[in-house]
């Protein structure tokens, strides 16, 4: 549809991880060569996906550059892949990430290189998968594809409590996801088609038997897979044991895109199969992140370890995304949507940042260190830099999204906009009292004198991060330019809610 | 004079009959040479060359079903039926021997068992479980039943010198004899009801028999003999105790070949015969095999017991299959069960095959802890037993992913949303168990030294095609699947064409009036 690429291009930018992933089977174990395809191949992936934003045709309703082709004829699935503003930015984010991920692994993973290469690139294929598959069986196998990469590389190169955390892990998503499971079959079941477009349209018209009976089931059913995934409030126990046990791009990925399949979930299929439903279950969902908000935020300021910090600003920030999806306004979503991004950027870079610290001092403990700036300036900036824009300082990313959403939030119920509010104060208490203690005064630890600054390749990884939550900051347009029309068309089932919310 | 050597005519077997129980023959002429081969080779010597001598065996088994498929018919007067549905089950039966045998190459050798009866007990074994899926009538799937299992008993206490073995083999032979006992006497009380053993004519004596309680009786018999086959909950005690003690190569091939048959069976009964008053039964034993297994499962150390607590759980997914009642669901609900049965085949015979690699002499390096650092020291074993066990949880891309989605999709489809919540939430609870083997083989470091030997030709092969036909059936099933619907119609009787001589009479006139 949109060049003579077209339809190929979103499996190319899909499978390519794979690809290399499979190249990296057969070379042998190299080291270097090993890092060095896998860095190549992950920046080769980025390079492709950078065709989608540049070749996308903002303003036009539906799915892009899309692909549909019969997979098996019975039961009916198709390999029906295609983009929207919505995942177009999340695809750019993965691929963006990944080859960051690559940098920052060069030096701390030294053992079973090639398999954790390997599993980074098939993770890569898998995220890429959940985001662009259309046919709802495509986007359950790949749903589940994610698992075991992700899983093996807590396991496997993860800390101390790496088979606990792995484990927890596993079992919490793999429980939550099997009921999703069982509601897509219902509807295969009762429309016989997997396709996303199908079923839309069908329950949109009232076509499938037996829907408004078992809807609120089937909307169930899908939203506890995304909520254990975000993680919403009182799911999100796995997150800290898994963030704090996975190795650091093992973290940047889960907070950067992983949470993000669970946010996209509830956007793309709660919003878009059951929009009487979540109108209806909103103002607990609602509720639910609020508290998510401001008891991730409250848990994150007394962590005395870095990384659990970040992990439960995670739980706070995703909970302003949820927030802004059940606010069913255009500001709300769009807010929702640039959170996603944004907070990836910036979680993903303050993961690298931490594991930066914990490749030097093996820990992650806050008391630990004190007065690195001196030491270590270089690395000070950077951190000060991307806590400001986790903070959400205007003119950097953080900002611009959660604005929106707090605005959406208002237009929803004020009483939602007020409480929300609070957590971007809480957000700057913790993440600055962090830094400082990590930062400012005199050296406490005499270890730390010792410590050398950032190297090249950490620089390399750390700071096109920067510069994304600078450009975000400054020209969100860019990215929502192409949101707003994907928003817009999401938000059409629930226009007559919104437009009742709107005039209350 | 004139009458009574027509009816001899058609007694004595034509070329067809035979035709038609081909891989029988061979397979039954093959395991007769092995035995007369056995004293004349050297032990040393008969290891490989009588096992290969069986694999070959089953390779022209497999070329001698291919043709046997080209002429479908009945024959020896109507016992024997070959459609497409007992070609599949004759497949896939003959298909996992030959994968067995391959992996038992290196397992005789290294525990230094004499071969010849071993590989003749398999092939004869695979002979009575071809007679099961192409038989119609129940007292020759009856013999079929016993010839198949007097084989697997023997072959389930043939590490001699383990008490062990002894133990599984006789527990398996005592109990099993009980249950196929029970199927008997279910065979002896449905010819009380309907005067006939035949499946096509109980199918249609069925609905107008006076002894309803008779029948009802008369099944649930044969639903205990057949359910103790598969190892099906409640009868499933048997099965970790056999497990742990048999020849690990043996437990891949009795986890599955004698299932399959087993399934083919109960398929049968169910669906054929299109039972009465089933459903209940059914769905019992199907949610209590899932969750009984699954519980069981999960506090296992040993591995042979725990993927027998897992073959347990497995024989509940698939009966979920088969809780059907209304004949389109049938029809899915018994491809879903076929596929269920192959993917199930390929992924659990791989898994065996690494296991019994990794046992190593005398079985001794079969509990989790043996496993550490396994994907460390082995890793192209390690690797693929992990696919095996993703397959067995039911991740996507592999065969065991679609086998369950088939059974869910299919329950779903027939309204069956309780059976479906407890199968999907216990494929979820049954992901934990197969994850500690894996955590055991890559996230811990090995405590003890467990030797490693070299992968040898044999079960290198085994599991290449094991593995092939996991991915296969797991990436592009559509094929397998299309096989398995077709022979579901043929599965069902139709009301037109089940049975020419009875249905036809009477609906021309009516095809006429229109």
């Amino acid at each position: 549809m949109n060049d003579e690429f077209g339809p190929y291009i979103v499996s190319l930018v899909t499978f390519v991880p794979l690809a290399g992933a499979i190249l990296l089977t057969i070379l042998p174990r190299r080291d270097r060569d090993i890092r060095v395809v896998a860095f190549l191949c992950s920046l080769i992936t980025f390079g492709l996906s950078l065709h989608l934003p540049v070749r996308f045709h903002r303003g036009l309703q539906g799915f892009q550059f899309e692909i549909d082709k019969a997979w098996i004829s019975s039961p009916n699935i198709h390999y029906h892949m295609g983009i929207d503003g919505i995942s177009m930015w999340l695809v750019v984010l993965t691929t963006f990430l990944t080859p960051l991920c690559v940098l920052i692994s060069w030096k701390s993973v030294h053992d079973r290189v090639k398999e954790f290469f390997i599993l980074l690139l098939v993770l890569e294929t898998a995220l890429i998968g959940v985001f662009t598959s259309l046919d709802l069986f495509l986007f359950y196998f790949f749903w589940e594809a994610t698992l075991i990469p992700m899983a093996l590389l807590i396991g496997v190169f993860g800390h101390e409590r790496k088979v606990y955390a792995a484990v927890k892990f596993f079992m919490y998503t793999m429980i939550a996801s099997v009921f999703m499971l069982a509601a897509i079959l219902w509807l295969y079941a009762q429309t016989g088609s997997f396709d996303f477009v199908v079923i839309r349209d069908q329950i949109a018209k009232g076509a499938v038997p037996n829907f408004p009976a078992a809807a609120q089931w089937l909307f169930l059913g899908f939203f506890l897979a995304f909520a254990v995934k975000v993680p919403l409030f009182p799911f999100h126990t796995w997150l800290p044991d898994a963030h704090v046990e996975a190795p650091t791009a093992g973290s940047v990925l889960l907070a950067g895109v992983l949470l993000k399949m669970g946010t996209y979930g509830m956007l793309r299929f709660n919003l878009g199969l059951f929009p009487d439903q979540s109108r209806h279950n909103a103002p607990w969902i609602v509720t639910l992140a609020l508290i998510g908000i401001i008891y991730g935020a409250l848990v994150a300021m007394v962590q005395p370890n870095m990384k659990k910090l970040i992990a439960y600003s995670s739980v706070s920030h995703l909970g302003f995304v949820v927030l802004g999806i059940f606010s069913f306004t255009q500001s709300g979503l769009n807010g929702a949507m640039f959170v996603m991004l944004a907070h990836g950027i910036s979680t993903g870079g303050l993961f690298m940042l931490a594991g930066i610290l914990h490749d030097r001092r093996h820990t992650y403990e806050i008391a630990e260190f004190g007065g690195l700036a001196s030491p270590m300036p270089v690395y000070a900036v950077s951190y000060l830099f991307i806590v400001l824009a986790s903070v959400g300082l205007p003119l950097l990313n953080g900002f611009v999204g959660e604005f929106l959403v707090l605005n959406g939030a208002f237009q929803a119920k004020p009483i939602y906009g007020i409480l929300g509010a609070t957590g971007v104060i809480w957000s700057a208490c913790y993440l600055l009292w962090m830094f400082q203690r990590v930062f400012y005064g005199k050296v406490t630890n005499p270890v730390n004198n010792g410590m050398a600054d950032m190297r090249g390749f950490e620089k390399a990884a750390v700071w096109p991060c920067a510069v994304a939550a600078l450009v975000m900051g400054v020209a969100p347009i860019l990215w929502l330019a192409a949101i707003d029309p994907a928003v817009h068309d999401a938000l059409a089932p629930l226009a007559q809610t919104m437009s009742k919310v709107v005039m209350q | 004079m004139t009458i009574l050597p027509a009816i001899l005519l058609q007694a004595i077997p034509q070329t067809e009959d035979y035709i038609r129980i081909l891989p029988e023959l061979v397979l039954a002429i093959f395991g007769i040479a092995i035995m007369l081969l056995d004293p004349l080779v050297d032990e040393e010597k008969s290891q490989k060359a009588l096992g290969l001598v069986a694999f070959v065996g089953t390779i022209v088994a497999l070329l001698s079903t291919w043709f046997m498929a080209q002429s479908p018919g009945m024959a020896f007067s109507n016992t024997i039926r070959i459609d497409s549905f007992s070609v599949f089950f004759n497949f896939l039966v003959i298909a996992i021997a030959a994968v067995v045998i391959l992996s038992s190459f290196e397992y005789m050798a290294v525990q230094k068992i004499r071969a010849g009866e071993y590989y003749a007990l398999i092939l004869f074994g695979v002979v009575g479980m071809s007679l099961m899926s192409s038989a119609i009538e129940l007292v020759l799937i009856f013999i079929g039943l016993e010839i198949s299992s007097i084989s697997t008993y023997i072959l389930a206490g043939f590490r001699r010198n383990e008490a062990s073995s002894s133990e599984s083999s006789l527990k398996y032979f005592l109990l099993g004899s009980f249950a196929t006992a029970f199927f008997l006497y279910g065979v002896a009380l449905m010819f009380g009801a309907t005067g006939s053993t035949n499946i096509d004519i109980i199918s249609q004596k069925i609905p107008t028999s006076s002894s309803q309680v008779l029948v009802l009786t008369a099944l649930a018999l044969m639903f205990v003999g057949l359910g103790f086959k598969v190892a099906a909950a409640p009868f499933h005690i048997w099965t970790p105790d056999v497990y742990e003690g048999a020849p690990a190569p043996v437990v891949g091939f009795m986890s599955t070949a004698p299932k399959a048959a087993a399934f083919a069976v109960l398929m049968r009964v169910v669906f054929a015969i299109n039972a009465p008053g089933r459903f209940w039964f059914l769905w019992v034993a199907a949610a209590l095999s899932m969750t009984l297994g699954n519980i069981g499962a999960l506090v296992q150390s040993n591995v042979k017991r725990l993927l027998a607590y897992s073959s347990i759980a497995h024989a509940g997914y698939l009966l979920v299959a088969f809780a059907m009642t209304t004949p389109e669901n049938s029809l899915t609900g018994i491809s879903a069960a076929m596929f269920y049965t192959a993917a199930y085949a390929a992924m659990n015979v791989g898994a065996f095959a690494v296991v019994s690699h990794f046992a190593n002499a005398d079985e001794k390096y079969v509990t989790l802890e043996d496993y550490e650092g396994l994907g460390r020291s082995s890793p192209l074993l390690a690797a693929a037993l992990t696919f095996f066990l993703l397959s067995l949880i039911g991740i996507p891309i592999t065969g065991g992913f679609f086998a369950k989605f088939y059974v869910f999709s299919a329950a779903l489809r027939a309204n069956l949303i309780w059976l479906t919540l407890i199968g999907v939430v216990n494929s979820a609870i049954g992901a934990y168990y197969y994850l500690r083997i894996i955590v055991a083989m890559y996230m811990r470091e090995s405590r003890k030294e467990v030797p490693v030997t070299p992968i040898s030709f044999g079960l290198g092969l085994a599991l290449s095609l094991s593995l092939i036909a996991t991915l296969y059936l797991g990436i592009l099933p559509n094929r397998v699947l299309q096989i398995a619907q077709h022979s579901a119609q043929d599965l069902i009787p139709q009301p037109s064409a089940a049975n020419p001589s009875a249905t036809q009479v009477p609906a021309s006139p009516v095809v006429a009036q229109q």
